[in-house]
């Protein structure tokens, strides 16, 4: 090799003729330096910061488990239970991959509703980033669909009485509502041809889709750089050789960070898998226990906890199509975010008493419609219900109001820390 | 029917869930099970009482024969002698010989498979359940009846051990001034093979035998759990430490 050639290529990745040879050919070093090496993130996230690597760590769980899991599994309402059971028993260490996935599915929730909390406190969605937020919003959809087609395919009773409910709700669409809940199923009722498809979507579909949309948020990320506790620009102020001074490079530095947090969350999730793998019911419902069995309503059905808060919405209207499309609107309206919030300021460091107050509202909320999506429908719980509804709704619709009147406070040139 | 049941349930759910979770629920309270995976004494004796009264009726198909020697800490020549009663080999699932249709015609329903009822029902309701079967002239089928699930077209096989009960009533007056007779508690009549505190253990063993069926890996997925986290507790301070060391500079 030439004495220019050498000193063309970067310190340190000189080295061996096979390395060479690749890196002419594929962009390696340029895309680690782009996203990972050369990437700038502010000093002062703190421990929220860690979640989006933690979610992608809880990704990485589900396929690995589930790659394995496909191995053993049989997609037939004949075989789907039992094979479920040979995992746990006859398979080599399949009891440890199914209770990771089960587990993970319920973590990468938590996760992600951390990681979106973080978004709420600290302004992340507004401008320039909506459409970080609006690609993490449809990775949270993707994620609610993979999380629904995969809860049948143990075939249990909760998957079938649960899939039997949530793919009716589509009956409520007029005129053509009964066809198409007909064309979802591929048959008349819950049956093999659903847990087919499903399975399909579960293991093929979404994850595809799931993987482009991660990707499409981290690009998204990189290119207007990452928002921070304290919602200021950290690219305003560079140093000489045009990196920004309130920043670090990615690695190592929050690398260092996440790995941490990476073990500890490895502790909470190794703790629930060997000592409490059901979760008192929430992760794994008792239910699902039994077979399904088609002519058996089981005594209570409630989803899965991810989904509670939307249940809740739906069974507060007394009007099914009313409840099915409050409980869209539920969803939908989050995507809507970035332009409800008129606020200034970014951080709820800055915001004013009317935006804090307006979050824990909508915090409370959230956790009740939660907690009520789980319980039978009294008559009590569904006033609760539409309480929380109504301040759900109204978190984000009076938004632009309350946002815009607050008191904000101004927030600093540069990043500051706390702790 | 099947089609139209989905909205059916969903109106069903809006308009009158406490309704379905009361008319689930046992008339007695569940009583602590008590019962120890732990224990491969408790777990031998659960196995031999079930081989000898349960496995007539309800399989445990789940479980592999050699499985339960593994779990039980006996041989496969001992299981055979004890506890294999067929002519199954060690690799083999505990099934039954009784077909289903044949179940289903004889009880009204076939019995149900018992591996995973530990963890659909509880250990506490396996156990009450155990000790809630009462005499009940109402019932033509099997002349017993069960406190836990009120109707059960199961006979109370274990009568010789326990002896028969019958339900005591008191009458009440409810809220409208009726007096009505409100089930107060289950009576030994009759005494059977065991004493009442022998019999607490056997269904006791039996519940244990049953939660070790539900997940025979459990001791062993405890067992992990520990060194897993001791391991992770280690990582965690190394990189923790790593963290702060490399951060020191930055500010």
């Amino acid at each position: 090799m030439s004495a220019a050639k050498k000193t063309e290529s970067a310190v340190g990745q000189e080295g061996g003729g096979l390395y060479d040879w690749f890196r002419k050919r594929f962009p390696w070093d340029q895309m680690m330096e782009e996203h990972v090496t050369g990437y700038y993130a502010p000093k002062n996230f703190n421990w929220y910061y860690v979640f989006g690597s933690l979610a992608l760590f809880a990704l990485i769980i589900q396929i690995v488990t589930g790659i394995w899991l496909t191995m053993s599994y049989k997609p037939s309402a004949e075989e789907a239970f039992s094979s479920v059971e040979y995992i746990m028993r006859d398979v080599e260490w399949g009891w440890l991959l199914r209770y990771m996935h089960s587990t993970g599915a319920s973590m990468f929730f938590i996760v992600v509703y951390v990681h979106m909390f973080r978004a709420l406190l600290y302004g992340s969605y507004q401008k320039p980033r909506e459409l970080i937020w609006i690609f993490g919003m449809l990775i949270y959809l993707a994620m609610s669909a993979e999380a629904f087609f995969g809860y049948l395919l143990p075939w249990g009773q909760m998957s079938y009485w649960g899939a039997q409910v949530i793919v009716s709700l589509f009956g409520a669409i007029p005129v053509i509502g009964d066809p198409l809940v007909e064309w979802i199923r591929g048959d008349y009722f819950i049956s093999d041809v659903t847990l087919n498809r499903f399975f399909a979507l579960h293991v093929i579909a979404i994850p595809l889709v799931l993987l482009g949309l991660v990707v499409a948020h981290i690009l998204a990320l990189h290119e207007v750089g990452s928002n921070n506790p304290d919602g200021v620009e950290i690219k305003k102020y560079k140093g000489p050789d045009g990196k920004p001074l309130d920043g670090v490079p990615f690695h190592p530095f929050h690398t260092a960070k996440d790995v941490p947090a990476w073990v500890v969350f490895s502790m909470v999730f190794a703790a629930i898998v060997f000592f409490a793998p059901e979760m008192g019911g929430f992760f794994l419902e008792h239910a699902n226990f039994e077979p399904a069995d088609p002519l058996k309503t089981p005594d209570h059905i409630a989803p899965v906890w991810y989904f509670t808060p939307f249940y809740a919405v739906l069974r507060a209207v007394p009007d099914k199509l009313g409840g099915v499309l409050a409980m869209g609107a539920a969803m939908f309206v989050l995507f809507l975010l970035p332009w409800l919030d008129r606020s200034p300021v970014r951080s709820i460091r800055y915001k004013g008493p009317l935006f804090k107050i307006a979050l824990t509202l909508f915090v409370i909320s959230f956790v009740m419609l939660g907690w009520l999506g789980l319980q039978p429908a009294t008559t009590t719980y569904t006033i609760l219900a539409r309480v929380f509804t109504v301040i759900y709704f109204a978190f984000f619709l009076l938004m632009p109001i309350y946002s815009k009147i607050d008191k904000t406070k101004t927030p600093p040139d540069r990043i500051t820390y706390h702790g | 029917m099947a089609r139209r049941y989905p909205m059916l349930l969903l109106a069903a759910l809006l308009l009158a869930a406490p309704g379905f979770a009361a008319a689930a629920a046992p008339a007695v309270p569940l009583q602590s099970a008590n019962a120890d995976v732990g224990n491969q004494a408790s777990l031998q004796r659960g196995a031999r009482l079930y081989m000898n009264y349960c496995l007539g009726c309800h399989s445990l198909q789940y479980v592999r024969y050699n499985t339960l020697a593994e779990g039980l800490g006996l041989t496969d020549e001992q299981v055979a002698e004890s506890l294999r009663f067929t002519g199954d080999r060690p690799h083999d699932q505990i099934k039954i010989a009784m077909p289903r249709a044949d179940a289903a015609g004889w009880f009204g329903l076939a019995p149900p498979d018992l591996s995973l009822t530990a963890r659909s029902r509880g250990t506490d309701w396996i156990y009450t359940f155990l000790q809630s079967f009462y005499a009940d002239p109402a019932s033509r089928t099997t002349g017993a009846n069960n406190k836990v699930l009120e109707g059960t077209a199961m006979p109370h096989v274990l009568w010789e051990l326990q002896g028969v009960q019958e339900a005591v009533y008191r009458q009440e007056i409810g809220a409208d001034g009726v007096s009505r007779p409100v089930f107060d508690r289950l009576e030994l009549v009759t005494p059977g093979q065991l004493t009442p505190v022998e019999y607490d253990q056997a269904a006791r063993d039996i519940t244990a035998f049953l939660s070790w069926a539900g997940e025979p890996m459990q001791l062993e997925r405890q067992r992990l759990g520990i060194k897993v986290l001791l391991f992770l507790l280690i990582l965690l301070i190394f990189s923790y430490l790593f963290y702060k060391e490399l951060w020191k500079e930055v500010k």
